[in-house]
């Protein structure tokens, strides 16, 4: 069997690991994030919620969801 | 009598009380106070979701972003490059341009970094933002921020979560005096009477979290900022009596018997 390549990713400020097939799409899926609620950084560009399914994730990308919570 | 709404970034606004949401015991009580205010605009902070807990609740799940205003800040922001990321993440999320820019220069007072504060204001005013920002209680500083582009002043009326109330009403004044744009007390304010005060003042609204998130009632303390900022308008509507030192009876003085 073939094994699948993995990367290593910084999400959040956590390391995870992905496939290196993984598009930003799929790692949003696997998260289950409400893509509605959040806004997502890659290396501290901001990603157009319209193309994750066509950004792919390469090795040491930091990725940054964010969203709004209580605050004064 | 004739409509009173807020406007600001040219958009109207029936409630000038703007309410925080943070410093709540959970979502519920923030979203029970928030709905007794009246509020149309509350604050919210921009931070990273939490990966590992995907059942933690979300404020938008409690507080619908269509029925009420969601004005995205920069609290704990200070440099004009994180305020910068925070806010145009922000605007990421869902669209928003009315913004409250904060960008803080003193960790222990939270007094803001002006400085940074007007780099800020400049740079996001040219990108489209409506900003309404938190700055001193400086008239210098608050014109600067007019001639910057300001959607709004927002002077602090005392150190943020302090409850100290308006520590100096004479510049309040000559803020609210000089300039053409919404003027909204931020931060600083312990007790329903101090809105009243900022309203009385001719501000145009006031932003309160802590005062009510703290109170031991906040449901009630959110309720008692509601109509005294409804009174404190009225009041600065009113056209006050002036001040006379001598007393000056209620009652007529011709046919006493």
């Amino acid at each position: 069997m073939k094994k699948i390549k993995k990367i290593k990713i910084r999400l959040n400020g956590k390391i995870k690991n992905i496939s290196a097939r993984y598009k930003l799409h799929d790692l949003l899926k696997e998260l289950d994030l409400p893509l509605k609620k959040v806004a997502i950084e890659i290396n501290r560009e901001i990603v157009d919620k319209n193309k994750i399914k066509t950004i792919r994730l390469n090795n040491g990308d930091n990725i940054e969801v964010v969203h709004f919570i209580g605050g004064g | 009598m004739k409509v009173d709404k807020l406007i600001v970034g040219k958009k109207k606004f029936n409630s000038r009380l703007i309410v925080g949401t943070g410093k709540y015991k959970n979502m519920s009580e923030c979203a029970k106070a928030i709905k007794l205010s009246g509020a149309n605009i509350v604050t919210v902070a921009v931070r990273r979701v939490n990966i590992s807990d995907k059942k933690k609740p979300l404020l938008m799940d409690y507080i619908d972003p269509k029925k009420i205003t969601y004005l995205p800040n920069t609290a704990g922001c200070f440099t004009s490059e994180e305020a910068l990321r925070t806010l145009r993440l922000a605007r990421e999320i869902g669209g928003w341009k009315l913004v409250k820019l904060e960008v803080l220069g003193d960790k222990k007072n939270l007094f803001p970094n002006m400085i940074e504060t007007l780099k800020s204001t400049e740079i996001l005013t040219k990108e489209g933002f409506k900003v309404m920002v938190y700055c001193n209680d400086d008239p210098l500083m608050a014109k600067k921020l007019e001639d910057l582009g300001a959607a709004a002043i927002m002077p602090l009326a005392a150190p943020i979560g302090s409850g100290l109330g308006i520590l100096n009403k004479t510049n309040i004044l000559i803020i609210r005096k000089q300039t053409k744009l919404p003027v909204i007390i931020d931060a600083g304010l312990g007790q329903a009477s101090d809105a009243a005060v900022a309203m009385e003042l001719g501000c145009d609204g006031v932003l309160v979290n802590t005062a009510i998130a703290k109170a031991k009632k906040p449901f009630v303390m959110a309720l008692a900022f509601k109509h005294a900022v409804i009174a404190g308008r009225q009041s600065y509507l009113s056209g006050r009596i002036v001040k006379s030192l001598a007393g000056n009876p209620s009652s007529p003085t011709e046919g006493i018997i």
